[in-house]
């Protein structure tokens, strides 16, 4: 990887409110073209690393170059090149959609031909055309988060910054939004998402895993889960919680995350385990169940490898 | 250099014009208050309820009390020869000053010498209070010189020359010695100074609270563009609220605007760049709209209190006159009251509007430095 294909990169990046160390000498890298998902639990310095790279927070130490600019000494130009989108994009609800275009491109000294036929092709693809003379505000949520993803790449960004852009948002709309994404990663747009979603994140290309304000690991989606200690199993119950109670802390069980209707044992022998947990529960009249070998899922990885509870 | 600045302000008219009731909300608040205030805020005491006590009955007594009855000043609401019906007004307040003539009264004053009056007053407004007895001295003054000008008439061969000093007030600047005259100019000052210092801290708070600042601040654009943005519109609207409110001091309620328009705006300028700083900072202080409503309210009355809009400054104890030093309403009343009233110019003028330029300048750094901090 040479620089030219670095799109952001960042090392040691610290910053602290107060006493609260919210990110602590955070190091990455991200390829151009890249979708680059950050993942922890809340709290764990998801957006205070997307404010760094925004230009719109200065860390107390550390470097960023997005696009070969330096963010922190050169905010400004750093800026043209950046789209930052926060949870909730800030719209002018008292504008038009067309308004909100209009003042967005502005502000990125967007020419008039350009404003027009970018904004036309986004509108399109958000499936937003027939609203642009409608109130922002009158807008749904997920119709809202679009609009501000079309606001955010009106001036064509090199990297977009994404913090948990589809928290609240229909399945329709994420699925919109997800397709604009990829569209743009296939015209080398670089992109940076923190997400809530573990299956957002497993379309990630690349991951960080962030605990407490520092990244744990930061690999493919394919490789965490190899890197993941142990096997998985799958235990469907119908009482998955007093499961879990039961199985935590027993020989050979490394981990225990209940998913709903069903409980996620990581175990160190599949082949041994699973009999010896049959007849565990079996003698705690537990009642009917199914215990099969599972794939890992990111929120299993994140257990695993950070040690916590993960976003979900 | 400015190039964001234009977006900034045609996104702030348009969101002013989308606001069907912004005129409203802007214009309306300003027009009643000033009816309010100049109708309602006045020292000047009429009809002062008076009781009077006569124990004497004679001549004298009732050509006193007839005059007490002549003046609009005072309202005789009783007069009577029982001392408990004085008490009794009093407490109930029927009555705020009782005066008893004693039993005597007229043969004293007959005999050619002076006799006492009683004055009892109800001092719960200690200022309605004070000017009824003002009037009341007046009244009693005017009084005794009928009497000795008759007794005078009677011995006419044998005159003395009075000697006395009679007092002749002439009244500058507002001859009418009307208190609207003082009010309203200074009505126009605050009533601007508390809209604009509450629009622009509650704008900026807004776009805060709403998002905007910060998608604003990924922009390529500057803060002090930002700022710019948002207070050049306030700053013209200011400039509307004054012009408003002095056109409808000048032309409803008749006050003399006898200075220089271009020292009224020159003052106004300076003033409301003082008023956008003092927004300015109080939104750097409030993350939400309610944060800026309590400091808003917080730091709007002193400003009020101390600016010598109703109370001297120069009554106030040496540690509040200090303060009434960083107080922009302070000299934009000095300013606007003379223009309006006394016609001096920049000559008499200069050091208000320096200060102000001062206050205006150093409020407007310390904002716009605390505004960059604001955004972390």
């Amino acid at each position: 990887m040479t620089t030219n294909d670095i799109a952001i990169h960042a090392q040691r990046l610290t910053k602290s409110f107060g006493a609260v160390r919210a990110v602590q000498e955070a190091s990455f890298a991200v390829s151009r073209g890249e979708i680059f998902g950050l993942v922890g639990p809340d709290g764990a310095g998801k957006t205070t690393i997307m404010r760094m790279l925004a230009g719109v927070l200065r860390p107390d130490a550390g470097e960023i170059a997005v696009d070969g600019v330096d963010v922190v000494a050169e905010a400004e130009r750093a800026k043209l090149r950046i789209s930052y989108m926060p949870q909730r994009f800030g719209l002018y609800e008292d504008l038009t959609v067309a308004e909100n275009i209009f003042f967005y491109g502005e502000l990125f000294s967007v020419s008039r031909d350009a404003r027009i036929t970018r904004g036309r092709e986004l509108l399109e693809a958000a499936g937003l055309l027939p609203f642009q003379r409608r109130l922002a505000g009158q807008l749904s949520g997920g119709m809202k988060q679009k609009l501000g993803l079309v606001c955010a790449l009106i001036h064509t960004p090199r990297v977009l910054l994404l913090d948990e852009p589809t928290t609240g948002v229909d399945p329709v709309s994420r699925r919109d939004f997800w397709a604009i994404l990829y569209n743009l990663r296939e015209n080398g747009v670089t992109i940076f998402i923190s997400t809530a979603y573990m299956d957002e994140a497993e379309r990630c290309s690349r991951l960080a895993l962030l605990h407490a304000g520092a990244i744990r690991h930061c690999d493919t989606p394919a490789r965490l889960k190899q890197a993941m200690p142990g096997a998985l199993l799958a235990i469907y119950a119908s009482d998955p919680r007093s499961l879990r109670d039961i199985i935590s802390g027993q020989p050979g069980v490394l981990g225990v995350l209940l998913m709903g209707d069903r409980v996620h044992v990581r175990v160190d022998n599949p082949e041994r385990r699973i009999p010896q947990l049959k007849s565990l529960l079996a003698g705690q009249g537990a009642g009917e169940m199914e215990i099969k070998p599972a794939e890992p899922g990111i929120e299993d990885v994140f257990v695993a490898l950070v040690g916590q509870e993960g976003t979900a | 250099m400015f190039e964001r600045l234009s977006v900034m302000l045609m996104k702030e008219f348009l969101e002013l014009k989308r606001d069907r009731w912004a005129m409203f909300r802007l214009i309306v608040p300003l027009i009643i208050q000033m009816l309010v205030f100049g109708y309602a805020a006045t020292f000047t005491v009429h009809h002062v309820a008076t009781s009077i006590l006569d124990l004497d009955q004679s001549q004298a007594s009732r050509s006193l009390i007839s005059h007490f009855v002549a003046t609009s000043r005072f309202n005789v609401v009783d007069v009577t020869q029982n001392r408990d019906d004085i008490t009794r007004d009093i407490d109930q307040s029927t009555a705020t000053i009782a005066i008893v003539i004693h039993a005597g009264f007229g043969r004293t004053l007959g005999n050619g010498q002076s006799a006492p009056l009683q004055v009892i007053v109800d001092g719960t407004n200690s200022n309605t209070a004070l000017i009824a007895l003002g009037y009341l001295s007046q009244i009693v003054a005017q009084f005794s010189e009928d009497q000795s000008s008759r007794a005078a008439n009677f011995r006419a061969d044998t005159a003395v020359p009075e000697i006395g000093i009679s007092l002749q007030a002439r009244p500058w600047f507002n001859e009418g010695l009307d208190d609207r005259w003082f009010f309203i100019p200074g009505v126009i000052g605050t009533l601007t100074l508390l809209q604009v210092v509450s629009l622009t801290a509650f704008a900026i708070v807004r776009e805060r609270e709403v998002g905007t600042l910060e998608q604003i601040m990924v922009s390529p654009i500057r803060p002090v563009e930002f700022i710019l943005g948002k207070t050049v519109p306030f700053f013209l609207i200011g400039l509307g609220d004054i012009a408003l409110v002095s056109a409808f001091g000048i032309f409803w309620f008749h006050i003399s605007f006898i200075g220089n328009p271009w020292i009224m705006l020159l003052g106004a300028s300076l003033f409301l760049l003082a008023a956008l700083g003092i927004g300015l900072l109080l939104s750097t202080f409030s993350r939400t709209q309610q944060q800026a409503f309590a400091l808003n309210f917080f730091f709007v009355n002193p400003l009020f209190i101390l600016s010598g809009f109703a109370f001297p400054i120069a009554a106030m104890p040496k540690l509040l006159q200090w303060f009434t030093v960083i107080n922009p309403l302070r000299y934009f009343l000095v300013v606007i009251r003379a223009v309006f009233l006394k016609g001096v110019g920049f000559e008499v003028l200069w050091p208000d509007l320096a200060a102000m330029a001062l206050l205006a300048l150093v409020m407007l750094t310390v904002s716009v430095l605390r505004f960059r901090k604001s955004l972390d």
